[in-house]
């Protein structure tokens, strides 16, 4: 369906500063091709930021290269159009247009204008594909506004697959969902990652030791601990971060002890 | 609603692409139904509205079928692209002097200048800029393409820019407000206030005579349907599926890897080209076109009609401008001076109660036994992530 290349994502030095206040602090990371990387840390550490610096959303210094290609400096659209694909905190599938036509659109940046002119007759096969894939199939007439939380976080997964991106970036994929919804998304990531790289940014720990191949923490703008689940779970410094102080009996669980 | 427990992806690699999609458009129902939609308009335009209006209402008609050629084009940039056009009087005004300036050469014929200009007195000779009009080979394609070409080069400088919302309307309405003072303050050459009247030719046909106005009736409904048709093109083509999208999500159609620049730009030209067409044919219809025609009051007009109807349908600007322009006349007739008051009314509630327009409420009376509509919500990225941020730690 996708992938002739499997890329891997590199973060070099990468600073992102709103008036005065430097939100994303020198931040390096290499994640490799066909990772699942898990971007944690806590509220306001900057993880958002970082991943709107890599998809042009706001401006950064430093250098972030996907494969050969330097994405800083460049316009969304043409970051897009490298093969980043990302998803938001908050749904943002377009609720007045039906599954199939979201999907559609997600598909057709590379189309030429005889084609958009005209009208989308019966289902091109990498969406037809996608609709598979996400379990959307049955509901695909549907306006996407009507699905369930979690179907739209699928919808918008399903628009990275036919936008072709081989960097997914997931921002709280599974934040509001069901277990049973974890559990299939989770799937879904490690099919998807076959020919892909993903980074998913996720405040859930439990889906973390689940899927996570690799896991860097940010901290305050900053690269905190980064590695394996259990060398970044056996980190005292991550652990300080999360309980606010240091570690010491009596504390409260954070989750991250295994 | 009740929680929908969805199917879980599944995980296979690549699925065959499935035959259980079903098709976008089921059968040609739909297809029959819209033949038969454009056959009722057409019997009502060409057949039904000459036999029961006198010649004065049907002029009138044709009036407001061109005000109907802007809200085409209005709920095209507006309905489907949110971009509130509330200049269009620019565009309308551009097709109507282009078409006027031909047809006073004509009248004043090969030799002649035009009656203001020689009223006015200060000139010997025709201005440089008016001679190209004496074609018809030119001034007839300038109505559309001049507008056009006005759009597309506002549209570049400002849509690229990321001016939109209440900033690209005030805009809209400076430019308004601008073109009729530069039409004002040329009155030598622009017939200024007045505008350019008195126009009794149109490609050799008497406009005085009765016959001759009924033709430009038949011309102007023509029009109008063929505009229709290509509305519905468009919004029912894969570019109007896109044009919502970005209507609804201008930034998340970015990360597809679109330039929502260019695809707003396109949806504001064609409305430029609909709106120059109609104030062309506007100009034989009526015998005049002025500043007082095209400036920000007519502007606000052509938008009151489309949001009447209901802004995001094909064929609700097209009834709101009639109805609104109907009733202007009916009520001025008989209330003169309360009109205004009343149009501002109008507008107001219907943006605050009835954002749909009066098309919502067929939409609404449809939908009673179908699935409920979602509301719509506009989205952005930043504005929603500041809304959204949560204050969750990590949990066990
Ligand atoms: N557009 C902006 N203008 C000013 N400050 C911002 C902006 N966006 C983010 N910030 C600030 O930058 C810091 C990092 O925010 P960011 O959204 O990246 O955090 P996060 O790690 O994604 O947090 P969360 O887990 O809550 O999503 C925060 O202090 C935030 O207030
Ligand atoms: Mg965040």
């Amino acid at each position: 369906m996708s992938g002739d290349r499997l890329d891997g994502l590199s973060v070099r030095d990468v600073r992102v500063s709103f008036d005065g206040f430097t939100a994303v602090d020198g931040v390096s990371l290499e994640v490799p091709a066909g990772d699942i990387r898990f971007l944690i840390g806590p509220n306001g550490a900057g993880k958002t930021t970082l991943v709107d610096a890599i998809t042009g959303l706001v401006r950064a210094t430093g250098s972030v290269r996907f494969g050969a290609d330097e994405l800083l400096g460049r316009p969304v659209h043409r970051i897009s159009r490298l093969g980043i694909g990302r998803t938001f905190q908050t749904s943002s599938v377009f609720e007045e247009l039906s599954v199939l036509q979201n999907l559609d659109i997600a598909a057709g940046a590379r189309r030429g204008w005889a084609t958009l002119a005209r009208r989308r007759r019966g289902v091109p096969d990498e969406v037809a594909a996608a609709l598979e894939t996400i379990g959307l199939a049955e509901r695909a007439e549907h306006l996407a506004g009507t699905l369930a939380h979690g179907q739209k976080q699928w919808l918008e997964i399903g628009m990275l697959l036919v936008q072709d991106a081989r960097l997914l970036l997931l921002d709280e994929p599974v934040a509001g969902m069901s277990h049973e919804e974890r559990d299939a998304t989770g799937a879904l990531l490690e099919t998807v990652s076959r020919d892909r790289t993903v980074v998913v940014i996720e405040h859930d720990m439990d889906f973390l030791r689940r899927f996570a191949r690799s896991v860097t923490v940010l901290h305050a703008g900053r690269v905190l601990s980064e590695g394996t689940v259990a060398q970044v779970q056996a980190d005292p410094r991550v652990q300080e971060v999360y309980l606010g102080h240091p570690v010491d009996a009596g504390s409260a669980p954070t989750g991250l002890e295994a | 609603m009740t929680a929908v427990t969805p199917a879980p992806p599944s995980t296979a690699v690549d699925p065959a692409p499935v035959s259980a999609v079903p098709p976008s458009r089921p059968g040609g129902r739909p297809r029959l139904r819209t033949a038969a939609g454009f056959a009722f308009g057409a019997a009502l335009l060409f057949a039904v509205a000459p036999l029961v209006l006198s010649d004065f209402r049907l002029s009138l008609l044709a009036k407001y079928l061109c005000v109907a050629m802007v809200a085409v084009g209005i709920g095209i940039a507006w309905g489907r692209g949110g971009m509130l056009t509330l200049g269009q009087g620019v565009f309308f005004g551009l097709g109507g002097y282009a078409m006027a300036m031909h047809l006073k050469l004509a009248d004043a014929g090969p030799a002649g200048m035009p009656d203001f200009m020689q009223l006015y007195g200060q000139l010997d000779e025709l201005p440089l800029w008016w001679r190209p009009f004496a074609s018809p080979w030119f001034a007839l394609p300038a109505t559309v393409l001049l507008p056009m070409a006005v759009a597309f080069g506002l549209g570049s400088l400002v849509f690229r820019r990321r001016v939109r919302g209440a900033y690209f309307a005030i805009l809209s309405q400076a430019l308004a407000a601008a073109m009729v003072i530069l039409l004002i303050g040329q009155q030598g050459t622009t017939g200024g206030t007045n505008g350019l009247t008195d126009i009794k030719g149109f490609f050799g046909y008497d406009l005085d005579d009765p016959v001759n106005q009924r033709m430009v009736y038949f011309i102007i409904a023509g029009t109008l349907l063929a505009l229709l048709a290509l509305a519905r093109q468009l919004i029912h083509s894969r570019y109007g599926e896109l044009l919502v999208a970005v209507r609804d999500g201008e930034e998340r159609v970015r990360f597809l890897g679109y330039d929502p620049a260019s695809v707003k730009l396109v949806a504001y030209v064609v409305a430029a080209g609909m709106a120059g067409l109609a104030g062309a044919l506007f100009v034989p219809a009526v015998g005049i076109i002025s500043p007082a025609l095209i400036g920000i009051v007519p502007s606000i007009e052509f938008v009151i009609g489309v949001a009447v109807g209901g802004r995001a349908t094909l064929l609700g600007p097209v009834l709101g401008a009639v109805a609104v322009a109907w009733a202007r006349t009916a009520l001025s007739e008989r209330f003169p001076g309360t009109w205004t008051y009343l149009q501002g009314l109008l507008f107001v509630v219907v943006v605050a109660f009835l954002p749909g327009g009066l098309a919502s409420l067929w939409a609404l009376a449809r939908r009673r036994d179908g699935s409920a509509a979602p509301a719509r919500r506009g989205w952005s990225p930043l504005a929603r992530r500041r809304a959204a941020r949560r204050t969750e730690v990590p949990a066990a």
